[in-house]
């Protein structure tokens, strides 16, 4: 019961497919085969764009203060990280040397990587600080892209082509249906395969 | 009432395959989950991070569809405009006289019905301008050329569906529309083909800014983007149109719906 | 992503697909088949990818729904089963 409800939605998609497959195999009517058809793709590329879904993520398109801010708070954040090394570098060595000076072993050790510690969390305090900034309503936003709070946007990109494609492709099966109607009178398949005749080869 | 021999081995061909696929499903990750392999992948997070620093385009689908995968976007808009061709090859022909047909012709002319012709006469402005801002706010807001091209070829189908298939044609004939979609592709490919003979690579469009002015490479795939975007709503508004047009006809382009 | 809506959608899914399969009346239909398209178009608008839900709004439940009535209309409207 657990499996069924966590994968609920799998499920779904896939009764759905089937669904669009018995319906091409099995119906008489020609224009039923080619509903059955779109159900098919429309399952297909349903199921495709959930894999890009992300529980409390925000739609694949960048807010005004994201875009803006960016450019200067990439060198920004560049050269304050850069300035923060070089700081943490030097401050380990000074605080490994005083270590050595004074006694060996894990105590003294463990203070220093404290010390060093201490100082990187200060430094991490102050960058963020010089990210953020006010929006309008002078809520503190980061404008920091976090890549888990978007959407994936590679799948919809690739089922737009494809419910295009979709579209173009149930046009021209219409096309034929039109035509085979202009042919043989009638669009169910049964009445089409008996006027062919019973030696219907090549 | 015996049960047909194909219906069966269509229900067990369902039952297998069902079956097939539902076993799988149980090694998938949790709907929804932000750390499953491919939303935690290396070029979604490219994507999403990249795209305000490389492109300066706010909405990351148009970005990817127009820029990073331009190719498939290019090729789509070709399948477009062949399957439009195939509708036309295969339903075409000339519209024969007989008298059934003409009767039924003289008797469509006098359904226009005069409520529907004074709406549609203030809907449709509204709607093809509505279509245009959404082809040139693919960058900003959700959008691009395939749903502006759509919309306007929609627009014409309204146009068809309440003045007459006829009336429609004189306005925009099956040679306009033809010619339109070929432009539409040859935008797009011309693009590419600018971008080879400025020294980059076939749609390539950071090299855009030696002939756009007043643009800096970046600026250049924004601009570059519309200009390809608008390419592929030509095509898409005059095939969506024409395959109207051949289906509801039955090839004939003479009554319809 | 609102769960409860996603589990409703999801069986209203089903239910209309197989509803436009069972339907004799092909402009009935074609028309359930409409309302499949702006199901999915609701779905994909709930999972976040607002750019797939516009295109099959305009595309799958607008410009499809009326080719394939197009064509009911130049061929039969009843089917046998």
């Amino acid at each position: 019961m657990d499996a069924f409800l966590e994968n609920f939605n799998y499920i779904v998609y896939v009764v759905l497919m089937m669904i669009g497959l018995y319906a091409m195999i099995s119906k008489n009517n020609l224009i039923k085969k080619l509903v059955g058809m779109t159900i098919f793709q429309s399952a297909i590329i349903l199921f495709y764009v959930s894999i890009g879904a992300k529980e409390g993520a925000a739609i694949p398109i960048l807010d005004h203060h994201q875009m803006h801010v960016a450019a200067a708070h990439d060198d920004h954040a560049d050269t304050h990280k850069d300035k923060a090394d070089t700081h943490e570098g030097e401050h380990a060595d000074t605080k490994i040397h005083k270590a050595d000076k004074h006694a060996a072993g894990a105590h003294s050790n463990h203070t220093s990587a404290e010390h060093a510690s201490t100082h990187t969390d200060k430094h991490k305090h102050e960058a963020p600080h010089a990210g953020e900034h006010d929006d309008h309503d002078g809520h503190h936003v980061s404008s920091e892209i976090n890549p888990a709070k978007f959407s994936n946007p590679i799948p919809h990109v690739l089922m737009l082509t494809a419910i295009v494609v979709g579209v173009s492709t149930l046009g021209v099966a219409l096309s034929i249906v039109q035509r085979v109607h202009q042919g043989y009178g009638s669009i169910e398949e049964d009445d089409i395969l008996n006027q062919i005749g019973p030696n219907a080869d090549g | 009432m015996r049960v047909k021999p194909i219906k069966v081995f269509a229900l067990l061909a369902v039952i297998c395959v069902g079956s097939l696929l539902l076993s799988a499903m149980g090694d998938f990750p949790a709907f929804g989950d932000p750390n499953s392999p491919a939303n935690a992948g290396q070029l979604a997070t490219h994507y999403i991070t990249q795209v305000r620093v490389e492109t300066k385009v706010p909405n990351i689908v148009t970005a990817v569809l127009a820029d990073y995968r331009g190719f498939d976007t290019m090729f789509e808009t070709v399948v477009i405009l062949v399957a439009g061709l195939a509708i036309l090859a295969i339903l075409r022909r000339p519209a024969c006289e007989s008298s059934r047909r003409f009767a039924e012709i003289a008797a469509m002319k006098s359904h226009v019905d005069l409520i529907q012709v004074t709406t549609c006469r203030l809907l449709i402005p509204v709607i093809q301008l509505f279509a245009l801002y959404v082809i040139a706010h693919g960058h900003h807001s959700p959008g691009g050329g395939f749903q502006g091209g759509v919309i306007l070829g929609a627009s014409f189908i309204l146009m068809a569906l309440v003045n007459g298939l006829r009336a429609t044609l004189l306005r925009f004939s099956e040679k306009k529309a033809l010619f339109l979609s070929a432009v539409g592709v040859i935008i797009f490919a011309g693009t590419g083909l600018i971008c080879m003979l400025l020294g980059g690579n076939f749609l390539d469009y950071e090299v855009l800014h030696q002939i756009l002015p007043y643009t800096d490479p970046v600026m250049a795939r924004s601009h570059a983007m519309l200009i390809v975007e608008i390419g592929v709503a030509f095509t898409v508004m005059s095939i969506m149109f024409l395959i109207y047009a051949v289906l509801s006809s039955g090839g004939e382009m003479e009554g319809g719906l | 992503m609102i769960l409860t809506f996603d589990t409703v959608a999801l069986i209203l899914l089903v239910i209309t697909a197989i509803m436009a399969l069972k339907i004799r009346d092909l402009l009935g239909a074609s028309v359930v088949l409409g309302i499949y398209g702006f199901l999915m178009c609701l779905l994909w608008a709930d999972m976040g990818a607002v750019d797939v839900a516009f295109t099959e709004a305009a595309v799958g439940a607008g410009v499809s729904t009326v080719i394939l009535i197009a064509t009911v209309y130049q061929t039969t409207r009843h089917s046998k089963d």
